[in-house]
């Protein structure tokens, strides 16, 4: 189909654009060491004896809340800055068509930084006898997860022209959507809000949806939760776009 | 074809372009003319639909740019303002991510690429990244990739901008060549290159069209249309007279005189030709003209008649 045959052009050419520059050494690297340290070193991984990745996928909120905004602030930014939105934008793609290419590249991107963390998977089994059920979720729950940050960083780098504004609305952004259900915070907000409105607010943070799947509960709600935030991401990035005056 | 009707553009606080109407067919080159600021970027980004119109419209071919943007796209080749291309990509991972956009498929993008590449001499630098090309190669690269598709439609934004005399020979003869079937639209702050490629020219001034003729048409319209210089073998006061006696003759100025020559400059009186009537008079007279240069009107004279605004009128007046 001819529709496929753009979306596949734009992500082509945005996967390698990431392995033609360092970004992706350095994000893969520092994924790598950076869930290694909180997994080891905060987690206590050994002492804990327990052959399950929970401490494992427990920092991977806090990760992600930095580093997916630093691997999708260059995806609208850059071509802002650089003019070739007008190359891009003017081929006969449609603007639902490139932004589809830019975020599946750099979703494969991101699963691919998940997908070399198999080493801890490889450790669990040998210190133990681990339920592969929880360890497949707990990736589903991560890599959708990372998808929800990535369609938010990619609104925001359609925003402005500017990566280090794009970067810290994504992060700001991010750490709202985490915060909302963060625990120490919402039972702080409980003391003088009404519950039904703590619960809401709740209910609208990555995180509680991300603890379900991570822990098993493959929960149709949180699947199609993370799917309403990346729709919507998404639509609101073409609106975004739509509403560029050019320069 | 190319049909623009009634195009305009507001930006917040800011009306560029103010209604601009047009049509082009295949075989023509259109340069598209203005000073700084006059919309002509603003008009091509509207026909390639970067642009939404703040009102009327742009058809490509029978496309309707708003309504149906990817079939009116497939059909034009368009070179944006400044040459923008991928940086990080090499020259021929470029061409082969527009080819591939255009749905070329895989044994067709590879003839195409190399075929283009060889058309804007870009073999030395093909496997280097745009990013470290000079702007002339730069250039090149973004022209390449508007031509590869060989559309019938192509849309250039300065296309000769930054490259050396050879190559804007080069891509000049590309550009007459490509023009005898294809709809071509440039924009251009050389005037030469107007008279030499292109068929028409619009002159657009703060997002108004004020002149849409051939070249040779438009620089009839200089005041120096039709003038001659001549230098004659008599008294200055004498020949001018004479000259200025001929029933065609709008004025005489003398330019320099002694040693019983001078030299004149002859006006027609209404952009007739005259040079007859002028040498036919010092004929009759005996008078030996040593040198006659008939002057044909600089576009130039007739940009600047057109799109002076009075502020820089008065500025370059003062200047001089
Ligand atoms: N995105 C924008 N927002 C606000 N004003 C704009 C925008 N783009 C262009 N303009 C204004 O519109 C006018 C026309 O600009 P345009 O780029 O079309 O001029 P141009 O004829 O191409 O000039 P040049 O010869 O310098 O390339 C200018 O006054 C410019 O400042
Ligand atoms: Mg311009």
């Amino acid at each position: 189909m001819s529709g496929w045959n753009g979306v596949r052009a734009v992500a082509k050419r945005e996967w390698s654009s990431y392995f033609n520059s360092p970004v992706a050494y350095v994000f893969i690297v520092i994924f790598l060491v950076l869930s290694g340290v909180f997994t080891f070193v905060f987690g206590n991984f050994y002492e804990a004896r327990q052959a399950n990745l929970d401490t494992f996928f427990l920092w991977h909120p806090w990760l992600y809340v930095v580093l997916v905004p630093a691997a999708a602030m260059r995806l609208w930014s850059e071509e802002r800055r650089s003019g070739t939105i007008e190359l891009l934008l003017t081929l006969p793609l449609t603007p639902a068509q490139a932004i589809l290419g830019k975020f599946l590249a750099a979703w494969a991107f991101l699963l691919l930084a998940l997908a070399l963390t198999f080493p801890m998977v490889i450790t669990t089994y040998y210190l133990g006898d681990p339920d592969p059920g929880t360890i497949l979720t707990g990736y589903l729950a991560s890599g959708l997860l990372s998808g929800a940050y990535l369609a938010v960083g990619m609104l925001t780098s359609a925003l402005t022209r500017n990566q280090v504004i794009a970067f810290v609305l994504a992060v700001l952004a991010g750490l709202f959507l985490l915060l909302l259900g963060f625990a120490p915070l919402t039972h702080f907000v409980s003391r003088f809000a009404p519950m039904w409105l703590v619960d809401g607010l709740a209910a609208l943070s990555f995180l509680a949806h991300f603890q379900n799947l991570q822990r098993g509960v493959i929960d149709l709600a949180d699947l199609a939760y993370f799917a309403g935030v990346m729709g919507f991401a998404l639509v609101a990035t073409h609106a975004a776009l739509a509403t560029r005056t050019g320069k | 074809m190319v049909i623009v009707d009634n195009l305009s553009k507001r930006f917040p606080g800011h009306h560029a372009v103010r209604g601009v109407s047009f049509k082009v067919e295949p075989g023509e080159v259109l340069g598209f003319l203005g000073p700084n600021g006059a919309g002509k970027t603003t008009t091509m980004r509207m026909i390639t639909g970067f642009l939404p119109p703040s009102g009327g419209r742009a058809l490509v071919c029978g496309h309707d740019v708003a309504t149906d943007p990817v079939a009116a796209r497939r059909e034009i080749g368009y070179l944006p303002e400044n040459a923008p291309a991928y940086g990080e990509m090499t020259v021929e991972g470029f061409l082969r991510f527009t080819a591939e956009v255009r749905g070329l498929g895989r044994a067709e993008r590879k003839r195409k690429v190399d075929e283009v590449i060889a058309r804007c001499f870009l073999e030395s630098v093909r496997r280097q990244t745009v990013e470290t090309l000079s702007k002339g190669f730069r250039q090149r690269t973004c022209f390449a990739q508007a031509i590869l598709h060989d559309p019938p439609v192509l849309i250039l934004d300065e296309p000769t901008e930054g490259l050396d005399p050879n190559q804007k020979a080069v891509v000049r003869g590309m550009i007459r060549s490509m023009g005898q079937d294809k709809v071509i639209i440039l924009s251009t702050h050389v005037l030469e290159e107007v008279e030499a490629i292109c068929s028409r020219a619009i002159i657009i001034s703060t997002g108004e069209i004020v002149a849409d003729d051939t070249p040779e048409a438009l620089r009839r319209q200089s005041h120096t249309w039709q003038q001659i210089r001549l230098h004659v073998a008599a008294p200055a006061g004498k020949a001018a007279a004479r000259f200025r006696a001929l029933p065609k003759v709008g004025g005489v100025e003398t330019e320099a005189e002694g040693d019983g020559a001078c030299t004149l400059r002859i006006q027609p009186s209404d952009g007739q030709p005259i040079l007859q009537d002028v040498l036919q008079a010092a004929w009759a007279e005996g008078w030996d003209c040593r040198e006659v240069r008939v002057d044909y009107g600089r576009l130039d004279d007739v940009f600047r008649q057109l799109t002076q605004t009075e502020d820089v009128g008065e500025t370059a007046r003062k200047a001089s």
